[in-house]
């Protein structure tokens, strides 16, 4: 499987994306400088966690007006699959493969901390090693994770089964407290409409061994290399 | 590069050539922070009246800040050597051998005046600073750790200081992409007027690529490289060399702005130039900006430096030579490369946005030569600038030392569990996670101990080597007996390093105190690093890099002394190592140690009577080395489930800590014996851990332990969801972690 992981001014999980997909993929991803114009031949695009243009403007804003972002759009509406993770998801919101805007958290504070998944559907690229409803522990890391969109968008997210990942209390339920930024139906993750494109918060590349707290993360790349190997 | 390349303009100027004088006046000179015994030296060393930007550079090198004069032959006498040591004391940072051709690379500095003026930016420069001077060295920083000290929880600015330095610490780290993974916090009245904001980073990088500052050699360009210069910061090392008054609000411009963004595209920048041989020396621009790297840089080559400033990337019109010399602006690096790399060099830092410029050449003068618009605007000797400094041997008076407490001068409580529930639902033992749920301590992927136990612990990255690190310091003790108190300091970091599996390698410091004009301030100091320097020759525990920080002082009342203590550590292989959480229905729990119930000092103490009073606990380096190699050894042989020190709150406070991160609770035996139970349970006696062990391993343990002489005793079982001592009653684990965790949020939210 070939992959790509896009490397922004102050990305800073672009490291990290890289060694979980040579880790699980078995092969090394090539890393394609913001400023390039065209993404290597590749079965998946990553577009990393971090502070890519320091989260100055709007997270994500700038790095959606880098020259590589026409690439991707232009690869990602031909069934590219891309996955955005964190500062990617909102790179993707962004330059509008995703719908909806990702504010900052309810408590207005950066949080870094475990939270649990809850995979809405295990029939997609992205979520075929999981089962359907599977709760995981996936770690956050953000400051801007409050997904906001519009209620047709909502509705439209809701009635595709277009949420990926929602957040959830150990008894599986959407509630309040579970919900640790704010975000509209506890959604955590969402697909476009073709499912080929994934944005979620939560950083899956963090929990890829019980060295580092446990191992739901690597059913997503598992997910990935199943389909796409 | 023609039009960066002032060399033309600059080697024409005759080192014979001197500036205008500045009008001298008693305001000016005082308003340099410059004694009139210090203006006199001054004047004998050049020989006539310097011009200002002249005496803004005396000014800031001679700053208590930057020439260490007050402390520096103290100093002196701290242990700095050891077979670990690549770099000791007196580079950017500290550098020990991990084998295998890698180095940790670690320093930890302090930023305590800015941060009380203005508590983001003063906190968040501080981490951008102490990371620069870990990857000028060449290493990329790994991990972050911060020991924080604010004033009394219930002080009107308490709540608005902590919520910014935090903030200040996540935002500049986050964006850095390195985890903040340990650190500590105290509050205590005595830092109301005067926090403290200590920042330590670790890096790794290769022994064969460790980058140094001395500029070797003539006629090299020297590089400025990163952000530009603007007027912010400037006689930032000056006011942190001076006490508060009512009117430090007014210092605020003298704060400088961080730019995590530009330090983070620096980093990426200067490690990719450092892959190449292109650089000679390197130094960051940190407190006295361009003059301090300038001078340090040329002094530790043997060599002069021609400046023009004219080349300085500038962000504001108008600045004078003065403002830029003296400029604290942020995410700035001075380099000299070999002649020929410059073209090379500037299209790595177009590519990350970032200034290049050549703004002088090295000479074989042995002066700094400034040149501005035409002018010569300062011209003086290198080597006199950087060895000059006064050096003063401050009178003191050492600390009497206190009396001694005994377990039952301290009134008993009579409900164990309720005083452990309010030990921990307060501000000296609550739970941190508020705090470190801010930071991303996850970032780069090798965090495998997080925080919240004794130490931090990250992967070497790609390697199965654990890299552990702890920041320590119990001011009270040092204020009781700063002796005792050093040692304690140091002790405690390793046995932290100790407890996770760690082989302590070596300590970085932050000294914090008081006015050293002051003579028992002044004895606080010595005594302290007596204590320090003891502790670390007894533990083969060298210190390698730090900082002083004097006159944390406000109107002539000191903060307690508080020589913070970083320490690193290294695991040959993660899979060994320990943590503080219990694990298992039926494990047996032993504490190895003497407890005598030892409340002088003890958080217990202040509980019961309102005060800390007495001597705080003695430390015993013989048996701290014991204890804690035994520990170590039996964590690596994979014979214990559980460990934990037992530090503030003692064995029961540990005990609980370890239920709360196992969640699962314990059934402890009355072993308390002629000693009041609450002196027993709370007491602060070192040289002590907690372990827990299979219930079939606990006799041959125990057996073992006595047979070489180390106090061990089984204090009960790991059991249910409670705490339970017997003819004590039941502490439901729930409720204790609901009062643990509450308390931070509710008083800064």
């Amino acid at each position: 499987m070939r992959s790509s992981v896009i490397v922004f001014p102050a990305s800073n999980c672009d490291r990290d994306a890289s060694v979980a997909l040579e880790k699980i993929t078995g092969s090394k991803p090539s890393l394609v400088w913001h400023a390039e114009s065209t993404v290597p031949e590749s079965d998946l695009i990553v577009l990393p966690g971090g502070f890519s243009f320091g989260d100055y403007l709007r997270s994500g804003a700038m790095a959606a007006q880098s020259p590589i972002m026409k690439d991707v759009i232009t690869k990602a509406k031909t069934g590219v699959p891309v996955l955005g993770i964190c500062n990617g998801f909102q790179v993707l919101v962004e330059s509008e493969l995703l719908p909806g805007a990702l504010m900052r958290n309810r408590d207005i504070k950066f949080l870094c901390k475990d939270v649990l998944l809850k995979v809405e559907r295990n029939d997609t690229i992205f979520t075929s090693q999981y089962d359907q409803g599977e709760i995981i522990t996936i770690p956050i890391a953000h400051h801007d994770g409050n997904y906001f969109a519009s209620p047709e968008t909502l509705k439209e997210l809701e009635g595709d089964g277009r949420v990926a990942f929602r957040y959830v209390d150990d008894a599986g339920n959407a509630s309040a407290d579970a919900n640790p930024n704010g975000s509209q139906n506890n959604i955590a993750g969402i697909y476009n409409k073709d499912m080929k494109v994934l944005g979620l918060m939560p950083h899956p590349e963090r929990l890829i061994s019980q060295e580092l707290g446990g191992t739901d993360g690597l059913g997503l790349f598992e997910s990935l290399v199943e389909a796409l190997h | 590069m023609s039009e960066n390349n002032g060399m033309s303009d600059t080697t024409l100027i005759s080192e014979t050539e001197i500036p205008e004088p500045v009008a001298i006046t008693a305001e000016l000179i005082a308003e340099h922070g410059l004694s009139d015994d210090e203006y006199k030296h001054l004047l004998e060393i050049i020989g006539r009246e310097p011009s200002s930007t002249e005496l803004g550079i005396f000014s800031v090198m001679w700053s208590e800040h930057c020439s260490y004069k007050s402390s520096r032959f103290h100093l002196k006498k701290l242990p700095v050597d050891g077979p670990q040591v690549i770099q000791g004391p007196g580079e950017n940072a500290g550098v020990v051998d991990l084998g295998d051709g890698q180095a940790a690379i670690f320093k930890m500095e302090s930023h305590n005046h800015p941060s009380y003026i203005e508590p983001f930016q003063g906190a968040a420069t501080g981490v951008g600073g102490i990371m620069r001077d870990v990857f000028t060295m060449g290493a990329r920083p790994v991990a972050n750790l911060n020991a924080l000290r604010f004033g009394a929880p219930d002080h009107p600015k308490t709540s608005h200081l902590v919520n910014g330095v935090v903030a200040g610490i996540a935002a500049y780290g986050n964006c850095m992409g390195v985890p903040t993974v340990g650190g500590e916090t105290n509050f205590d009245k005595r830092y109301d007027q005067n926090i403290l904001v200590n920042a330590m980073c670790i890096g790794l990088a290769d022994t064969d690529k460790i980058f140094y500052s001395a500029a070797k050699g003539v006629g090299l360009p020297v590089v400025y490289v990163g952000s530009k210069t603007g007027r912010d910061g400037i006689h930032g090392a000056t006011m942190a060399s001076a006490e508060f008054d009512e009117q430090t609000d007014e210092k605020r411009p003298t704060v400088q702005v961080g730019d995590p963004f530009a330090e983070k595209l620096l980093l990426e920048a200067c490690l990719e130039l450092m892959s190449s041989d292109a650089i000679i020396a390197i130094q960051d621009m940190g407190a006295a900006g361009l003059t301090s790297s300038s001078v340090e840089m040329a002094d530790k080559g043997g060599v002069g430096f021609t400046m023009n400033l004219d080349h300085v990337p500038q962000r504001e019109t108008g600045m004078t030579a003065y403002e830029m010399m003296l400029s604290e602006s942020q995410e700035r690096m001075l380099m000299v490369l070999k002649p020929g790399s410059e073209a090379s060099a500037k299209a790595i830092f177009d590519k990350w946005d970032l200034d290049f410029a050549v703004v002088g050449e090295t000479t074989d003068t042995g002066r700094l030569i400034v040149h501005h618009k035409g002018v010569i605007e300062a011209n003086l000797p290198v080597a006199t600038l950087a060895d000059s400094a006064p050096e003063y041997q401050r009178p003191f008076v050492k600390t009497p030392k206190p009396d001694a407490i005994s377990p039952s001068d301290v009134p008993a409580t009579d409900d164990v569990l309720g005083t452990l529930k309010t030990l921990m639902s307060g501000p000296h033992l609550c739970s941190r996670r508020w705090i470190y749920e801010q930071y991303d301590h996850m970032v780069m992927g090798d965090t495998v101990q997080r925080p919240g136990g004794d130490a931090a612990v990250v992967r070497v990255h790609g390697t199965k080597k654990g890299l552990a690190s702890a920041t320590d310091v119990t001011p009270r003790y040092c204020y009781a007996d700063p002796y005792e108190g050093g040692k304690q300091a140091v002790v405690e970091t390793w046995r932290n390093l100790t407890a996770v599996g760690a082989s302590p390698l070596a300590i970085t410091n932050c000294l914090n105190f008081g006015n050293p004009t002051r003579e028992e301030i002044m004895g606080q100091f010595v005594g302290c690093l007596e204590g320090m320097g003891d502790a670390c020759r007894a533990l083969d525990y060298p210190i390698v890099s730090g900082n002083v920080s004097l006159y944390n002082e406000t109107n002539g009342i000191g903060i307690p002394p508080t020589p913070a203590i970083g320490g690193i550590g290294l695991i040959d292989d993660i899979s060994t190592q320990a943590t503080v959480a219990l694990r298992d229905e039926g494990d047996v729990l032993i504490v190895i140690g003497e407890t005598t119930g030892h409340v002088g000092q003890s958080i217990y103490q202040e509980l019961q009577t309102g005060d800390f009073n007495g001597a705080p606990p003695a430390v015993d380096l013989e048996l701290e080395r014991k204890h804690g190699d035994m520990i170590r050894s039996l964590i690596i042989e994979g014979r214990l489930k559980a460990v934990h020190d037992t530090s503030d709150g003692g064995l029961l406070v540990a005990v609980a800590e370890m239920c709360l991160a196992g969640k699962i609770g314990v059934k402890l035996d009355d072993i308390s014996g002629d000693i009041p139970a609450g002196s027993f349970w709370f007491g602060e006696d070192q040289a002590r851990y907690v372990v827990s062990v299979n219930p079939g391993d606990s006799e041959a343990l125990l057996a073992e332990l006595s047979d070489k002489g180390i106090p061990a005793y089984q204090i009960g079982v790991v059991t249910g969801n409670e705490i339970t001592i017997e003819s004590h009653g039941s502490l439901p684990l729930e409720q204790l972690s609901a009062e643990f965790e509450a308390y931070l949020p509710n008083l800064l939210a």
